[in-house]
Order: structure tokens, then sequence, then C-alpha cells
């Protein structure tokens, strides 16, 4: 039998022919990173390949790390196998990957969404043979809204605490999440403070987006000046004690989640905003038309179900187990080894 | 409607009292009669016959996701609930309804007599007519009962707030039997009657579970000792030769237990008892279990009343001779409840009286709570002697002591998706016990228990089913047997309903048992030992 160009084994998924994985969860040689997410990339590598604007980023979380940036679109060739890495508007510097050898064309797409956020380089849609695509939000319940309508909301929502004296604090991941919403926070209704976490990761990130002044929260902010605020933090800060000391507050989070009631009600957030990184529904269905692929791959999230639909719309789908996590429903495993960083 | 669904999407996303009295009292103020006459009835639980099934509710939605059913299906298991999948699953248009809220009940009262035909036209003209919100509760208007943590107390102080009518009062004229489409808002609340009070039962006392030893409570003659029964609390008032039971629910249960309206006439009028509604077969009383099979229904065969025939066993009186007597000591009202018991006692009422148990010393009492399961108890009631009847949960004067669980160490077998909260994580749990089988030890299915573990231990439960899954039907999974837990539960009974011949009565999980292996789990035999002879 022939060897598939890409292959799942149990480090990742490998192309046999470059020897090169592509968002390895095991410490490989050759890792190609679609994006900086810590269920991408991971550490312990020895050679890091990933678009040029990830490089301070997976920098940032990984450490002194042997990294090379590439260009959108540019070829690299490796041992006769073209990659090339191209937008998936999931978060800053997030890529998909083309793998193409003797005529056939792959693409990973690492976790992506079709709407541009104006803050990441927006998808891309890339012709292949075989599409390896994530589904976090794999299901028919899961429509997004326009992003213009939810931050209208959020603006509204902050405003309104605001004239309640309540400080607004926003939960959102640290990398990605927390910084779309920053950019679109109306700065007119007050001041923007942010949780460690997310400062940290707002400053690798400032010389690629202009965003909003931020004022990190220190032991010396005083409770006061907080009032009627507006506070980014990630999730796992959700019910701590550092929380606790902003009295009055109401919680918010904006997560794909959100358009479920249970899992705003688990966690005891005031009040959720259905916003998320990654593809509805109808952004998996029309991104996967839209490559041409007879071949699709489903790799995390509600795989088996959506696998088992495509094959009824007439694609060759699977699924493939991987240990990337997609946008957690529990909004906290991932979080809790950046909020040390 | 628009209002209505605002109120719910307002109720629906706070945990905070406050915020959820200060919008039903700035929605009170605001809304028109008829409309609040409505919201009244269903935050109490009124709503109207379900006028279109489930079946066909899944398949008109399915029309307009067009998605396969299987795929509905799938939806509905991850979401947890049919209103929100409905809603979320069908598109939304430019459309918009200005209906208020009591023109769609009447449409929905009036859908139930349609033809399919013009149920499906209606449902589809409706759902494209809404936002993703208002289709929500618009769904549930059909299907269900709006799971979001508005107690009736909680929507009648609101309505107190916004009326500027007695909370009390208030309790007591949303109580009992009313039809929101033929009472108008004046009648319902704002009128004064007199026969009003003929039915309106006190508000119940309630006991602390004890805290500590029981020789803190001080001297034991201070105290009156009685069993703890295990049925349903209940009110039930004699006045103008008519009969009302309340359950502690609130709830007049009048008409399921129509063997007690052999009190009329025999009881005198004027007279209020607080006891509790127990199953009494073969002369002596039956479990919960038993009872079970009356609580459910609304009219009553003969062969039931025979088959489970209740009794109440008294043990305190609110009203004697029209008077109010909840002020006097617990000591005089016993004396009291005594003399009328003496009075009716062979009248061949189903009435008993619950006895105190004379008692000397606290050793006593503790050893009297050892003999609860054979007097067919859940535990004992501590009662000062000079304690007033009353209002709520108030702690000082009346204790409840019940007796520790029957445990048993089960494996966990099965796995279902929770509800609500817990939507989208597997919290509902199915153990099983060893039997053997011809030799072989094999696993049975014996109870199922979704209570008892912290949201933590939910979570790493919920990672591990998804991670061991052996079988998937529907929104159920098959686990491999590889977890103990230690499961409690109050009652246990034999039962032919049951695969392994056993009713347990309210199952929780105690602990997790990190520490055992399955091979340490308990048997079917084990549990039989447990019931009493």
């Amino acid at each position: 039998m022939k060897i598939p160009l890409l292959a799942f084994n149990d480090k990742g998924i490998y192309c046999h022919q470059a020897d090169v994985y592509l968002d390895p969860w095991k410490p490989v040689t050759n890792a190609i990173i679609t994006h900086g997410h810590s269920d991408h990339s991971r550490w312990g590598h020895k050679n890091y390949i990933t678009h040029r604007m990830n490089v301070p980023i997976i920098r940032h979380r990984l450490g002194d790390i042997n990294v090379t940036g590439k260009e959108w679109n540019e070829t690299f060739t490796i041992n006769g196998v073209k990659f090339s890495l191209h937008p998936a508007g999931h978060i800053i510097g997030s890529s998909q990957i083309r793998v193409e050898y003797k005529g056939e064309v792959w693409v990973f797409t690492g976790d992506y969404k079709t709407e541009d956020d104006g803050i990441s380089t927006p998808y891309e849609v890339v012709k292949c043979n075989t599409f390896i695509t994530e589904c976090t939000f794999g299901l028919p319940a899961f429509n997004w809204l326009p992003q213009a309508e939810v931050m209208t909301s959020i603006n509204n929502w902050w405003a309104e605490n605001r004239a309640e004296g309540k400080t607004s604090i926003l939960f959102g991941y640290t990398l990605g999440k927390a910084q779309r919403l920053l950019k679109y926070l109306d700065t007119d209704i007050g001041k923007i403070y942010t949780h460690g976490a997310v400062e940290n990761m707002t400053q690798v990130l400032r010389p690629m987006v202009d965003f909003p002044p931020t004022t990190l929260i220190t032991r010396d902010t005083k409770k006061e000046e907080l009032l009627g605020s507006m506070v980014l933090a990630p999730p796992s800060a959700h019910g701590s004690v550092w929380i606790r000391k902003m009295t009055p507050f109401v919680t918010g989070s904006a997560s794909g989640w959100m358009a479920f009631r249970g899992a705003r009600r688990r966690r005891a957030i005031d009040k959720g905003f259905v916003m998320s990184d990654h593809c509805d529904w109808y952004g998996l269905l029309d991104s996967i038309k839209a490559t041409g692929a007879e071949k699709v791959i489903c790799t995390h999230g509600y795989s088996d179900i959506f696998s088992k639909y495509l094959r009824e719309l007439g694609y060759d789908a699977r699924t493939e187990h991987t240990q990337y996590e997609g946008e957690t429903a529990e909004m906290d495993a991932k979080e809790e080894s950046e909020i040390t960083v | 409607m628009k209002n209505f669904a605002e109120l719910i999407k307002t109720l629906d996303s706070s945990n905070k009292t406050s915020v959820k009295v200060d919008a039903l009292t700035d929605y009170f103020r605001h809304a028109s009669d008829e409309d609040k006459v409505w919201t009244i009835a269903i935050l109490s639980h009124r709503r109207p016959p379900r006028p279109v099934n489930t079946t066909l509710l899944r398949l008109w939605a399915n029309e307009l996701a067009q998605i396969p059913l299987w795929l509905f299906e799938e939806s509905y298991h991850i979401v947890g609930d049919l209103a929100e999948t409905i809603a979320l699953i069908i598109p939304t248009t430019k459309e918009h309804s200005d209906k208020s809220l009591t023109e769609f009940l009447q449409e929905i009262i009036a859908l139930k007599k349609k033809t399919d035909e013009e149920k499906r036209v209606y449902l589809h003209q409706n759902w494209l007519a809404l936002n993703y919100y208002e289709r929500f509760v618009f769904t549930k208007l059909i299907t269900g009962s709006f799971r979001i943590g508005v107690s009736q107390k909680l929507m009648t102080r609101a309505l107190s707030k916004a009326e500027g009518v007695d909370e009390d009062l208030l309790a007591y004229k949303l109580m009992g039997d009313w039809n929101p489409d033929k009472i108008s808002f004046q009648e319902l609340i704002l009128d004064q009657k007199s026969s009003d009070y003929l039915s309106k039962p006190y508000p119940f006392y309630l006991a602390y579970p004890i805290e500590g030893e029981v020789s803190n409570l001080g001297n034991p003659e201070d105290w009156s000792i009685e069993h703890k029964w295990d049925g349903i609390r209940s009110q039930t008032i004699i006045r103008d030769n008519e009969i009302y039971v309340w359950s502690r629910g609130e709830e007049l249960v009048t008409d399921k237990y129509p063997e007690f309206g052999l009190f009329i006439g025999v009881i005198p009028d004027g007279t209020v008892i607080d006891g509790e509604i127990l199953p009494f077969l073969e002369g002596q009383i039956g479990t919960f279990n038993d009872l079970q099979t009356r609580i459910g229904r609304k009219t009553v065969s003969q062969a039931l009343l025979q088959k489970t025939p209740v009794i109440i066993k008294v043990y305190d009186i609110l009203e004697w001779n029209n008077q109010d007597v909840r002020h006097l000591p617990y000591r005089e009202r016993r004396k009291l409840l005594e003399d009328l018991y003496n009075l009716v006692k062979d009248k061949n009422i189903p009435l008993q009286l619950s006895e105190r148990v004379p008692l000397k010393s606290w050793e006593d009492v503790t050893t009297e709570r050892m003999r609860a399961r054979e007097m067919r108890s859940e535990g004992l009631m501590l009662k000062r002697n000079s304690s007033p009847y009353l209002v709520g949960r108030k702690k000082g004067d009346w204790w409840k002591w019940k007796i520790e669980p029957l445990v048993i160490d089960a494996v966990l077998t099965y796995a279902m998706r929770g509800h609500g909260r817990r939507s989208n994580l597997f919290t509902d749990y199915t153990f099983a016990l060893w039997q053997d089988n011809e030799g072989k030890r094999e696993l049975v299915t014996f109870a199922k228990a979704y209570s008892g573990l912290t949201d933590a231990e939910f979570r790493k439960v919920d990672d591990w089913i998804k991670k061991n899954t052996l079988e998937r039907f529907g929104p159920v999974r098959s686990v491999t047997p590889e977890l103990v837990f230690e499961i409690g539960f109050e009652g246990i009974a034999l039962s032919k309903r049951h695969k392994s011949g056993i009713a347990t009565r309210f199952p929780r999980i105690l602990r997790w048992r990190h520490d055992k292996k399955i091979d340490e789990a308990n048997s079917i035999d084990d549990l039989k030992n447990l019931i009493p002879e």
C-alpha cells in the first residue's frame, strides 16, 4: 500500500516523505506549526517552522527555540515535498499548511474561521485533494452572528454596568480572543484593564496590530479606579481571589460555547457572548466545499457526527484522533499553563 | 412577546436573586394585565396543555433546518434541551412578530384542536418570524416549563412589590386551581373575596438537620421525640363542611386522596392539621415506593385505592375551633391534637397519631433512632415543648435527625449527558453490582444517580467517560467498568420493575472510591441483605 502523504501517528500528523510533523503533540525533530495555541505549538521540538507573525508568539510561550519564520504563500521544499503557509483567520499569525507532492495536494487547517476579525490575516480558500479540517463547532446548532453585532452588545453591556457603578470582567482566551475583544471595545465608555497573562500576550502582539491602550492590574491598583472599567481576563481567573477583590463586578464570557445556555450557567457567568475564533456550521461546510477536496479528514471537535454528515453529502470523509482541543467547553485546561506566564 | 422573552433572558442569565426580583418587578409594572396573568401562570407551572407532540415538533423544525433527523437528535443530546435545540438550528430571518404573550398563548391553546397540517404551518410561520431567543421562549411555551431558577416565592415577592399587595396574601391567592385563560388580573390579584380564605393553608414550619451532638440540646425533658415519617408532608383543612389537602409544595392535592373525604363530619369544622401522608398496606406503613403510585395520578381508580390505601399520620394542629393556635407552645397544641384524636379514633377514618416516644435520656434517643428502619421511619424529629409553630425553615426548636443512609460500593457502567446546567457534560450515571450467573460473575444495573459529586469531580469523570466509551446508544454511553463509587440511599424494597429486583430510594453518590478496584465492589446479594425483615 502506498504511504499517504500525511499520516496520523502517536506523535502528530506525519509527512513520511519529508520527515516532518505538522503540529506534533510529542517532541520531534522537524515541526511545522499552524499557530500559537498550546495544543498546537508544544514544547520540545528540535526545529520549528511557522509563519513570521507567529514567531514572537511561540518564542514568548516556549522560550528560546530554534524557529524559522515564513511568509504567506512562500513555498519551501523538503525532500521533494512542497510546503507553504496560508492564512487561517483563527488568530494573529495562524496558518493552514499546504503540502504538495507529485501533483497531490493536502491542506491541514489547524484551527480556522471564515469571518474576517480585523486583526488576523483573513482566511483564504486553498484548493486541495484532501482537506484535514478541525470541527470544534461542527453541529448545526452553531451559527455565529457577525462580529460587529456581538461587539455592539458587549459595549452596551459594559456601558450598562458602568452606569450601575460596576466593573465589567470579560473572559476570553489570553491569545486571540482577548485581543479581538480589545480591538473593538469602545474606549469612550471607559478604561480597559488587563490581567497579567492577557497583558503580556497583548504586548507581544502590539508591534503587529494597533490596539487601544491597556493598564495592567497590579497589587497597587485601587479598587475604586476599576469601578465602571473593563477588565480583560483569562477564563481560568473566574472565581479566583484575584477577581473577588474587584467587587462590585459583573462577569461576561466570549466563547462559541456561550451558544449553549447550559455552558454559561455551569460556569456561573452573568452574561455570555457568542463569539468564536472557530468556524460555525456553515463556515465549515462552505469552506470544505470551496476547497474542492474529495477527501476530508475531521480532527478535533464533533468529528464523528460531522464526518458522518459529510459522507451523506457525498464526501469521502473520516475521523482521525488528535490531541488538539479546539475551544474547550470548560475553558480551563488550556489556560492553566498560560496564566503562570 | 418581546418583553416576555427579554424577561426570561434576564432571569435565565443571572444567578442573583436581587437581579431576578428587579427584572420581574419591572416587567409587572409595564406589562398588560392579561400578559401579567399569563406570566404568573407560566412561572407557577400552569402551562396550557401541549398542543403538538415532540416527535412532530422535531420533524417540522428539521424541515426548516434542512438537516437529517439523526443529526437533529445528535445535536439535541449535546444541547440538552429540546426547545433550545430547535431555536438554535432554525435560521433567523429578517421578519419579526409583534404579537403579545397572550396572543401567542391563545393561539397555542387553539392549536390543540387543529389538524396536523395547520399546526405545521402555524409553527413554521412563527419560528421564522421570531428572533433566536423569542423562538426559544415560544418553543418552551409549547414543550415544557422554564427552568430559570425562579421560584413561586420569588415571583410573588416581585408581584407584591409591583402591585403593592401583601406578599402572604398574594401567595395564597395564587395557590390552587385557576385558569389563566378564564380569569382576569383584577379577579386573580386585586379583588378581595371572603371565600378566598376558606381553603387558605398556613405556611409550613420546617425543621433543620441536627448539628453536632444531640446532647447539646440540653435537658431531654424539654423535648418531644417522634419518628420522622417518610411520606408527603401535608396540611389538611376542614372548614365549612369542605376538606382541602395541601402538599408542602403549596399544591392542592385533595382530589388525589379521596379517602380523606371521610374526615368531613367527623373532624369538627374549623380544624387544620399538619401530618404526613403515608401508604398503609395490610396494617403497616408501606415504602415511599408504594406511595409513588399515588403521587403522579390526578384521578385515582378504585383498584388503586384498594391496592395502595393512604393515611395521614398527624403530628400538629394549627387551627382548632376556627382559632389559629400556632402561637401556643407545642406541648399545648399537642394536648389539643391528642384530644381531637381521642374524639375521632374510633370513627374508622384514615387518620393516625404520630406518637411521641417517651424517653428519659439522650442515650434513649440515640437507641430509638436505631429503630427507625424497623419503625419504617427515616429517623427522628425533635421538637422543643415550648415552641410555637413558626413559618418556614427556622433553626432552634425543630430538628430532624435522620438515620445514616444505606451504602454500597457500585461500578459505573453507563453515562448520559445531563440537562440544564449540566448539558454537554456526562453527569447522569448508571451503577451496577455483581451477580452470579451460572458460575460467572456479571455486573447488573441497580440504580441511577446524578448528584453527589463536586463540579470538579464531575469534570474529571466526564473526561474519563469520553476516553473510556465502549458503545454509544444515542445520548447514553456504556463505559469500561473501572470506576467504583459509594452509593447512598434512604430506603430499599423488592421490586418487579427493576432488573436487579430491588428498588432504592433517593440513590446518590456519596464519594468516588479511588481506592477500590471493581472486584471489590458489592454484589446484588449484599444489597438484598440490607432489606429490612
